[in-house]
């Protein structure tokens, strides 16, 4: 069973809190030396370096948002040349049918409109947004993670009993607390 | 240490010493969630509500009785409502201009006024979309402006710059909604999660949409907010770019002028950071905000306010120059009326209050001189008011023929609808006061650890 993205807390883990950005990143490094791959961090900001860590890149939404700015030109071009030169040709003193010049503004703005809308409906898709309720929000102090702590979900290994483990790599106190997190 | 170098180093401080991202965090979200309503909240809201009333009798009693009521008329067709139309979109400006262009830039200086000028671009940008539509006389078929199949034969002609307007309107509104929505996810949060009262928790937290803040959330708003602002940049430049052609595109002396596209946006510029200013200088006191908006942040508004004057005053030349270079003559009619005729006080306050007013502030201590300030930018918002009438009925009173050379006299239906207009902008600003966080709190913890991890100021 993998990770779920966007939420990554299907399965029963461990929350170690720390109360500052560079504790949590010392701590993730370590966590990743010693082979942990199913990690999330909660925070009230993002962190640098926590992508790499993770080995996490976003994919999926610099390519929808191509492909829905293409859309927008093609569209937003296509909308104008229907009404102007298929649709209902008028002949104005001769001039041409299809005065793409004076189609531009509306094909870009038409193409910025498409890429707001689809681009937003795509971060929410890898967000996974509106999602009201999950199972995260019930574990102990994950309200802290909007204000002032940063949290790593530590996902629990099967065969593998890493509760000592992890009291010796992340020890309590200097601002860590770890809790169970039920799945 | 001098006085002088120790203004030197308020004025390089983004966030005073000793002020912490938790505090911020607690005092922003406090205003919204524990605060007491202070006074001064209900007598403001209490006003801006009385206007907003006269707004709804105004536009009422025009929807009763047609355009007649104002004082427009052939040969002068276009008069308020266009005015104020170009008027809010171009103060508008001033929220989209701080919180995408100076986030490409990366300014450090505009988390703190981001959402603030951000929520004043919204509520400008409602005022505005109305006047076009109630402008239009049988404005029940406003939606003809869209292309839709229909039984009638009837399709939009996409090749006039009055409609490039009314898709860039629509697109802006669109777009300014959806970046300060997207921008205040992470604080309604941060809200649903310090509420104490349940309908607190189930407002904020059907606003927050499920925001979690894991690393995945963080990365895909990082590269979707990023993409909005490198979007709404152009998008500000566009529209008023636009609305200067609406003007350009007709063949009336004093509007077929090839520098209005930029001289548009050098206005809407101008306009937008004095409405920034005029709020920013009494909300820093009032929702005591002086720890995150320091003197830094007024002096760069200040100077940004003087650049856009440079700008436009440069354009106001050029505009005077044009008519007697290129010698036509109805140009030059225009012109000398402007500066000399009927609307000559107009002309000549615009000039005064766009152009010389904001000069004062090359001077520094005029500059942080708050009350001086907020009087500048003042004189400017009305100047650009102003400024937009001259275009619109200056032009349209000296058409090509003498036998259509008249003169605009607005009604109390007019002016009625220009001060109902600022009671919808302050309505709905003092309810965003009221029920969202006026500073952007994720983006300060950000900029408070960054700044702590430099060592810097």
């Amino acid at each position: 069973m993998s990770v779920r993205p966007g939420t990554g807390h299907s399965l029963r883990g461990r929350l170690a809190a720390f109360d500052d950005p560079d504790a949590m990143l010392k701590a993730l490094r370590r966590l990743r030396q010693e082979g942990f791959s199913q990690l999330e961090v909660y925070g009230p900001h993002a962190v640098e370096g926590v992508d790499e860590l993770l080995g996490r890149r976003a994919r999926a939404l610099p390519l929808v948002v191509v492909a829905a700015g293409m859309l927008g030109v093609v569209g937003g071009f296509f909308l104008q040349y229907w009404g102007m030169v298929l649709g209902y040709p008028l002949n104005i003193g001769g001039r041409p049918l299809n005065s793409w010049p004076a189609f531009a503004p509306s094909t870009f703005e038409l193409a910025a409109l498409t890429i707001l809308l689809i681009g937003f409906l795509a971060f929410c898709r890898v967000c996974r947004l509106p999602r009201l309720y999950d199972p995260i929000f019930d574990a102990p102090g994950f309200e802290h993670a909007s204000q002032d702590r940063f949290l790593i979900w530590i996902a629990e290994r099967e065969g593998h009993d890493d509760h000592d483990l992890l009291r010796r790599l992340l020890p309590e106190g200097e601002g860590v607390r770890i809790d169970e997190v039920p799945a | 240490m001098s006085a002088s170098t120790e203004t030197e180093q308020e004025l390089a401080r983004v966030v005073e010493p000793g002020v912490t991202a938790l505090a911020v965090t607690a005092h922003v979200s406090g205003l919204v969630l524990e605060r007491r309503t202070p006074l001064w909240w209900w007598v403001g809201f209490g006003l801006a509500f009385g206007l907003f009333v006269l707004f709804l009798a105004a536009v009422g009693w025009l929807f009763i009785r047609g355009v007649g009521i104002w004082g427009i008329d052939w040969p002068i067709a276009w008069g308020f409502a266009i005015g104020n139309y170009v008027w809010w979109v171009g103060m508008a400006s001033g929220g989209t201009l701080i919180s995408a262009l100076f986030f490409l830039t990366r300014s450090d200086w505009r988390s703190a006024t981001s959402r603030i000028a951000e929520t004043m671009t919204v509520f400008c940008v409602a005022c505005a979309g109305i006047m076009p539509v109630i402008h239009l006389g049988r404005w029940w078929y406003f939606y003809w402006l869209f292309p839709y199949p229909n039984t009638m034969a009837l399709w939009p002609q996409f090749r006039s710059p009055l409609h490039w307007d009314f898709v860039a309107i629509l697109v802006y509104v669109a777009g300014s909604l959806l970046f300060w929505y997207v921008g205040l996810l992470p604080d309604f949060a941060t809200l649903r999660d310090r509420a104490r009262r349940r309908w607190q928790r189930i407002f904020y937290g059907l606003l927050a949409l499920g925001w979690q803040g894991s690393s995945q959330h963080w990365r895909q708003f990082r590269m979707l907010y990023g993409l909005f602002a490198a979007l709404m940049a152009p998008l500000v430049c566009s529209i008023h770019s636009i609305v200067g052609l609406d003007f350009a595109g007709g063949l009336t002396p004093g509007w077929h002028e090839t520098q209005f596209p930029p001289y548009f946006v050098f206005g809407a510029a101008l306009s937008g950071f004095a409405v920034v200013l005029m709020l920013v200088i009494p909300l820093r006191r009032a929702l005591e905000l002086t720890g995150v908006i320091t003197l830094r942040h007024i002096d760069v508004l200040a100077r940004l306010m003087l650049t856009a004057s440079l700008l436009l005053s440069y354009c106001y030349l050029i505009e005077v120059f044009m008519p007697f270079y290129r010698g036509e003559e109805r140009e030059i009619t225009v012109m000398t009326s402007l500066l000399t005729g009927y609307y000559a006080p107009w002309y000549w306050a615009k000039i005064v209050l766009n152009g010389l007013v904001p000069q004062l502030l090359w001077i520094r201590p005029l500059r942080l001189n708050r009350p001086l300030l907020f009087l500048v930018a003042l004189c400017v918002v009305i100047g650009m008011w102003i400024e937009r009438y001259v275009i619109v009925v200056g032009s349209l009173h000296r058409n090509h023929s003498e036998s259509s050379w008249f003169v605009f006299v607005p009604t109390v239906w007019d002016w009625a609808t220009l001060a109902g207009s600022v009671g919808l902008f302050l309505t709905g600003f003092f309810l965003a006061l009221r029920f969202i966080p006026m500073v952007s709190m994720f983006e300060l913890r950000d900029l408070l650890h960054k700044k702590q991890a430099g060592g810097g100021r």
